[in-house]
């Protein structure tokens, strides 16, 4: 079992959160080349060791957080808020 | 080599005489004309039809552990051929023709069990879908029955029918002609075959690296120095990323852990193999051994750890209780996981990679076992002849640029939901 | 002679006595007894046939590393086969029989396959059952016997009766093991305040300290272990959970802990998922058999056995026992069996044993014997002589003897430490592995770390206790853990050349030394391989007495060191733990939750056919009197097309989408534009995934200036919704939009057919329904009976009609009222059979057509796509192929033959062109009343530009059906869409 501690909820179970992928990934614009795009959808670096992904806490505040987590040991070291602002609600 | 059969046993026993080793232990050459890295199913099997069909023998194939050490000696051990797909359909039933004749082609008793494989069906619109993928499967020449009610329940009286079955069965699509086959097996036949051709295997050696002249890629750095080879194939799924990487590609792949699960050796309890794929993932067959051999999801995270986690440990074993009722009693004597490569349309890779000299077969993602035979027939092809066999060009590298993905699940791409 | 209960001695409770049966033989044992104890009491040797050979075998240990006594525990339903006897916990009534044998225990025709053992060697079924022939055939024959001949016992086919249940638990320390070291570790611990789990697979704590006679830091071992226990359970910090298994270490500090209750809890068993701090594991050390000839027969056991069942149980395997060892443990175990008045003599392999030691031995008794070693073991079901050796190779001489001990050196348990991806360390003083370095918070204490002496093993308990208050921020009285060993004299652990007749390496799948060295000959000579090959290691026991063994046989053969071979990883569960406890309570109708629409109430008192989609139950179709579904489906689509029908659509997902960013969201989202969308008007919409792949479709309503009511399709709702939340707060923080899931706020019905606007205007009166006031895609909000609803215009039938919702609570209610008012109209209700036929008569796409594969232009919805805004998926939908102009893309089908029937999923081909993939699939059909015939949709290639017109075969070679069909717009019905507007 995955221990995360989400910053809003406390340390849980990662059953209680949805894996979303290597948060290294830059989503480029809409309209950006087709190529930009592929590499952004299908490729991906695959770390074996430290890796900085993306979970929602779909079953807790429902928030995105990046997570340092190794893939060899699964050891996380960090767990930060994916959006640190929200614009007219939270700085 | 000394050829296996009951008359071979039987002078053996009465002898005494040692049985050969059945495949060479040789240490590494210089240079070879071809070098495959991995010595799972895929890798030898590779070599064993560059030699057999291709006529290619100056081959080593190189393992960083004991051959067979990866995904094959962990997977649930299913052969089926079950795909909808163009590309995916004629693959796998190449790979199954394959598989009937393998243990008389390689004189190693893979005990490949073509006993009949069921998915189940919970509702009249999965009745309707699965009767496209059995339509496609007929007119591949496969066998499928499309199984009511009634003939469930006669074929496997002990799934779940009662009334408070959380998923009531509404029937099933049944391939006669899949089974299961003896994972190890298939490793040690293919290694014993492909050594006999001439094939060097060579166990307890490491990639390191890639050797590079003016952008090709020459030969390989290994724990056990340097060997050169004309070309480069590479099959070890599951780290075909970590691969890739030394030589410099970023792949279309990520890794992901697959638990596999075993009980304790029963008398017969299921004949055929079960699979279920509604909310969640579950399949399950009884091995010869008598040990039920099931299995759920991913444990859906990036991982390069060969151990899996308690909430599919939870949600297989609900699974099995839930389909199968009776299992509640029985006990489960080990579960393991294996690494996954997931690829973006849950579909494998066999292709030629952008950097001369390097030949890619990977990809699997939870499917590899049951295409061993045609994975290596395909890559053999591919690094033989520098062109793909027809069966493997719908799995080339660039089909996700060109956008000819070849999506089963239809799930997109997320790698994990595949 | 065979064993027998000893007048004295043992923590059994000899005023309770048990009643228990094996094989139908009634028998007695005592409270405290295993059921293992009972029958060494009862003089039952023989208790079961081995694996492959069907050899007798007996009971080999007292605890979990038994190889030989597997039984089935009751009958019926309730059959646990594959039972260890010797960890078995003794109950009044208790059912056992022997397995794997026929037709009984004493003559077992399987026994003839020892005649041909050399036949059977290490893999031998590798080398034949391949012919005649060569198709799989040949082994579908053989196998079906081999199968028969395989597995151990027979699991009922009967549903499990019994409940499981889980439950979660965390913890500052959890100990794992509660011998003297675990139950220092957790007294120490929780001394210093810690919240401690003390876990104990055995039903009574003290582990070693139960079968051993010493005293422990100089106190009786028994008065020590009263008052341990006694504070211990007292303390309100500490859980105790006897009878539990810890069977697993996953990430974090999570261990899986499987607790078996007593019958009267109505409980069979209870799985523990426990989060801990720190983990100390102090699951002592297992003996090692010896490897000699017939080392399995009944009778044969482990020495730390004999000494069990004298010791807790007071039973004696025999009255004359031969020890052989090859170290010091045996000296002790021989001493207490010698006094309990049994004649025991002690073979040691070692010649120079001198000192304390011996002296100890004989003065309990014992008759001592250096230098030699066991080769054979004389006796068919039962031992009754020991052929021995000299050590150095020349011959010995014959020991009668009727129960006989081995002790070949101890393995210090690390299976919780192996799962956990730690390497063992070989250590060749103490021949044992000794724990690698974790990374993670567990600590090993105690036997299990190579500790032998017991003050030792309780004072690295001590040690890890404070270790573990200090990192928690506790004070507690610092230890230093002991060093391992503490033997007076080096073990000698021996390989001997000159084994005579069967030598067991694992007992339990009868992998003998034969086997072992002909893998290495063959080449399977790496621990995995050795294992995968001639199955070492396998068996119920995952060679918990054979893996070391195995690699002693291995170095010997190749000649190396013992920590060069490598070894093989331990895999969870610890010992095998029933499917049924991991499952829990979370199976059958609470394996995942069932979704009931606000109106399933009403749905269901009027009668209605449920029917489970995504985990929705739905209203499927509502018969009348004994209609069938096909029936009932075409009545009730004449009630729309004739009358009014409404329709529980509740289940649509609907996502509130607010914000001054909303409009914007939506267009990026959509393909098609929402921010112009006027305020009290809905769209259709539809979103592609970022591959440019279809993902869901629906409609959204602008309320507001910043505000829209998006519904999606019930099967992608959760999905749509997580998709926003990712996008908002991945990829676009900058939007000044929230989206909340409403989906469960709403209930909402489809109200549809000539009579709609009639039917709602009544229920409905502070709006004004007429074409004008209330045009087709208007959103108009009002009351019903009081309360808000929300109200749009669209019609995925065809007919005139709405969509109307209102506050969940008041869903039966307005589901009443509408059924009256349609009644009252001569309409009803329609379900999703109907739903589903009504959509396929307009040619609109579904469930079956956005299959995560068809792209825009493939559903023939292309022209939506704004060309004036990006959105998701605009860019890699452009890809050459999925642009290609032979993709599979939307047609309508309709018979030839008006009469024919075509069904979903038949394959599109033209005729005479019957194999492969053809063009193309029928994706959905319905019988349509309005046409008189059959109709359906589906995807072929080219599509409509290439194929109109022309007829194709429907082929359904799997339900026996060929249809021929010709390709037609995908819309059957009012293609002007007259009715919509009436």
């Amino acid at each position: 079992m995955l221990r995360i501690n989400c910053p809003f909820c406390g340390e849980r179970d990662h059953s209680e959160f949805t894996y979303g992928g290597d948060a290294n990934i830059a989503y480029p614009e809409l309209s950006a080349p087709l190529e930009a795009w592929i590499e952004a959808v299908y490729v991906r670096s695959n770390p074996k060791g430290p890796h900085r992904e993306r979970w929602q806490h779909s079953d807790g505040c429902r928030l995105w957080l990046i997570v340092e987590r190794d893939t060899l040991t699964h050891a996380i070291t960090r767990v930060e808020p994916a959006r640190t602002a929200i614009p007219g609600l939270m700085k | 080599m000394s050829r296996y059969s009951a008359l071979a046993l039987l002078k053996h026993a009465i002898t005494g005489r040692p049985w050969p080793r059945a495949w060479r232990d040789p240490a590494p050459k210089e240079r070879y004309e071809a070098i495959i890295v991995g010595g799972g199913g895929h890798g030898l099997a590779t070599a064993y039809y560059l030699a057999k069909e291709f006529g290619i023998r100056d081959v080593a194939v190189l393992e960083k552990g004991y051959i067979g050490s990866g995904n094959v000696g962990r997977n649930t051990t299913i052969v089926r051929s079950n795909y909808m797909l163009p590309g995916a359909t004629e693959f796998y039933d190449f790979s199954l023709k394959l598989w009937n004749t393998l243990a008389h082609d390689l004189n190693f008793n893979v005990m490949f069990s073509p006993r009949g494989q069921i998915l189940l069906l919970h509702s009249p619109d999965a009745l309707d879908s699965a009767a496209r993928r059995g339509n496609i499967m007929r007119r591949h020449g496969i066998a499928a029955r499309l199984l009511d009610r009634a003939a469930m329940q006669e074929l496997v009286p002990h799934l779940d029918y009662r009334p408070t079955a959380r998923f009531p069965i509404w029937g099933g699509l049944m391939q006669p002609t899949a089974g299961t086959a003896r994972h190890d097996a298939v490793v040690w036949g293919y290694a014993r075959a492909a050594s006999e051709l001439g094939v060097d295997i060579i166990q307890n050696c490491e990639v390191t690296g890639f050797v590079r002249q003016g952008g090709r890629i020459t030969g390989v750095e290994t724990s056990r120095g340097r060997i050169m080879a004309a070309k480069t194939g590479i099959a070890v799924a599951g780290h075909t990323s970590r691969l890739g990487e030394m030589a410099g590609l970023r792949l279309p792949i990520e890794s992901h852990l697959l638990q596999a699960f075993v009980s304790e050796p029963l008398k017969p309890l299921l004949d055929y193999v079960i699979g279920f794929g509604g909310h969640g993932h579950f399949y399950i067959s009884q091995s010869d051994k008598g040990g039920m051999v099931f299995g759920g999801d991913l444990d859906m995270y990036n991982s390069y750890a060969q151990r899996g986690n308690l909430p599919v440990v939870r949600d297989v074993a609900a699974l099995a209780v839930s389909l199968m009722p009776c299992l509640g009693r029985v006990r489960l004597l080990r579960h393991w996981a294996g690494v996954m490569d997931m690829t973006m349309d849950g579909s494998h890779i066999i292709s030629k990679s952008p950097v001369d000299g390097l030949y890619l077969n990977g990809g699997w993602c939870y499917g590899g076992f049951k295409a061993t035979p045609a994975s290596g027939w395909c890559f053999a092809h591919l690094m033989a002849r520098d062109q793909p066999d027809p069966l493997s060009v719908p799995f080339s590298l660039d089909r996700f640029a060109r956008g000819a993905i070849v999506d089963e699940a239809g799930s997109g791409p997320t790698p994990r939901l595949h | 002679m065979t064993g027998f209960r000893l007048k004295s001695g043992g923590a059994i409770d000899r005023g309770k006595p048990l009643g228990f049966s094996f094989d139908g033989r009634t028998l007695h044992g005592f409270r405290g007894d295993t059921l293992a104890s009972a029958l060494l009491a009862n003089g039952e040797r023989l208790v079961a046939r081995s694996f492959k050979y069907h050899r007798p075998r007996g009971i080999m240990s007292a605890g979990i590393e038994e190889t030989s006594a597997l039984v089935t525990i009751g009958s019926g339903a309730r059959t646990i086969p594959n039972t260890l006897a010797s960890t078995e916990e003794l109950v009044e009534g208790l059912e056992a029989h022997s397995q794997h044998c026929w037709p009984n225990l004493r003559f077992d025709l399987g026994a003839i396959n020892q005649l041909s053992a050399r036949l059977f060697s290490a893999g031998f079924y590798y080398k034949t059952f391949m012919g005649p022939g060569n198709s799989p055939k040949s082994w579908l024959f053989y196998e079906r016997f081999i199968r028969r001949a395989a597995g151990l016992g027979v699991a009922s086919r009967e549903p499990d009766p019994d409940h499981y249940e889980s439950c979660e638990a965390s913890c500052d320390l959890l100990v794992i093991g509660a011998g003297p070291a675990g139950i220092e570790a957790a007294r120490v611990a929780a001394e210093a305040g810690l919240d401690v789990i003390l876990v104990e697979r055995d039903f009574a704590l003290g582990g070693g300290l139960l079968q051993e006679s010493e005293a422990i830091e100089g106190i009786n071992a028994r008065g020590w272990l009263l008052t341990r226990e006694r504070s211990l359970r007292g303390a309100s910090n500490v859980r105790v959970l006897s009878r539990t298994m810890a069977f697993g270490l996953y990430d974090h500090g999570v261990a899986g802990l499987v607790e078996r209750l007593q019958p009267a809890a109505g409980v069979r068993e209870r799985f523990w998922i426990v989060r801990a701090k720190r983990i100390v594991l102090a699951a002592g050390a297992l003996e090692r058999p010896l490897i000699f000839g017939n080392n399995d027969r009944p009778g044969v056991m482990l020495t730390s056995a004999l000494r069990a069942y004298v010791n807790r149980w007071g039973v004696a395997a025999g009255t004359r026992i031969v020890i052989a060892t090859n170290n010091d443990s045996a000296y002790a175990a021989a001493s207490d069996i010698a006094r309990a008045g049994i004649a025991t003599m002690l073979l040691d392999a070692r010649e120079d044993v001198s000192g304390p030691l011996p002296e100890m031995a004989k003065s309990a008794g014992v008759e001592l014997r250096l230098g030699g070693v066991p080769v054979r073991a004389i006796g068919r079901q039962s031992v009754r002589a020991l052929e021995v050796a000299r050590i150095d190779g020349k011959a010995g001489e014959t020991i009668d003897c009727d129960a006989m001990g081995m002790s070949g050196g101890w393995s210090p348990t690390q299976h919780l430490l192996s799962q956990r991806g730690v390497r063992p360390v070989w250590n060749e003083t103490l021949a044992a592995f000794l724990p690698g370095e974790a990374r993670e918070p567990v600590r090993c204490i105690g036997a299990a770390t190579g500790i032998w002496r017991t003050d030792d093993c309780a004072r690295s308990g001590r040690a890890a206790g404070a270790e573990a208050a200090h990192a928690l921020g506790r004070s507690a009285p610092k230890e230093d853990f002991p060093a391992p060993g503490g033997w007076d004299y080096p073990i000698r652990p021996w390989i001997f050349g000159g084994i005579k007749g069967k030598a067991f390496v694992d007992i339990q799948n009868d992998v003998t030394f034969g086997d072992v060295r002909q893998a290495c000959h063959e080449g399977y000579d790496a621990p995995e391989l050795l294992k995968r090959y001639t199955t070492l290691g396998m068996a119920t026991d995952q060679g918990r007495t054979s893996a070391v063994n195995a690699l002693a046989v291995i170095a010997k053969l190749r000649g190396g060191p013992l920590d060069a071979i490598g070894t093989t990883t331990f895999r969870p569960p610890f010992a095998p733990v029933s499917i049924g406890a991991l499952a829990g309570a979370e199976r059958d109708q609470h394996l995942l939750p069932t979704r009931r629409s606000p109106m399933h109430d009403a749905l269901v008192t009027q009668g209605a056919r449920m029917l489970e989609t995504g985990l929705w139950l739905r209203p499927w179709f509502y018969p009348q009197g004994t209609e069938t579904v096909d029936e009932a489906y075409l009545r009730e689509m004449r009630l729309v097309r004739e009358a009014v029908g409404i329709c529980d659509v509740s289940t649509l997902g609907k996502i509130a989408v607010q914000g001054p960013d909303a409009g914007e969201l939506l267009d990026r989202v959509y393909v098609n534009a929402f921010k112009s969308l006027a305020i009290g008007k809905a769209r259709y919409g539809v979103m592609l995934r970022d591959d440019g792949i279809v993902m869901d479709d629906g409609t959204s309503w602008r309320l507001g200036e910043h505000e829209y009511f998006m519904t999606t399709t019930t099967a992608n709702a959760g999905k749509v919704m997580a998709w926003l939340e990712e996008l908002l707060e991945m990829r676009w923080p900058d939007l000044r939009v929230a989206v909340t899931s409403v989906t469960d706020q709403w209930a909402g019905a489809s109200v549809a057919g000539p009579l709609a606007r009639d039917l709602l205007q009544a229920l409905v009166a502070d709006l004004d329904f007429s074409n004008d006031a209330f045009p087709f895609m208007g959103v108009r909000e009002g009351s019903f009976n009081g309360v808000p609803c929300r109200i749009a215009r669209i019609s995925f039938s065809g007919e005139l009609a709405y969509e109307i919702y209102v506050p969940a609570d008041h869903g039966q209610e307005l589901w009443r009222a509408l059924l009256d008012g349609a009644t009252a109209r001569r309409g009803g209700a329609y379900g999703l059979e109907a739903l589903g036929a009504l959509r396929i008569e307009k040619g609109h796409v579904g469930g079956p057509e956005l299959d995560g594969r068809a792209t825009l232009d493939d559903l023939g919805l292309g022209r939506m796509a704004s060309t004036k805004k990006a959105f998701i998926g605009g860019v890699l939908r452009t890809r050459p192929d999925l642009q290609r102009k032979d993709r599979p893309q939307l047609v309508g089908l309709v018979p030839v033959t008006k009469g024919e029937i075509f069904k979903g999923g038949s394959i599109l081909c033209e005729g005479g062109n019957e194999t492969g993939h053809g063009l193309g699939w029928v994706t959905s059909v319905t019988e349509s009343p309005s046409l008189g015939h059959w109709v359906g949709i589906g995807l072929l290639k080219g599509g409509l530009s290439e194929w109109g017109g022309r007829t194709l075969l429907a082929d359904d070679p799997i339900r026996g059906r060929r249809t021929l069909v010709k390709v037609v717009a995908p819309h059957f019905l009012d293609p002007e869409g007259k009715r919509l507007n009436g």
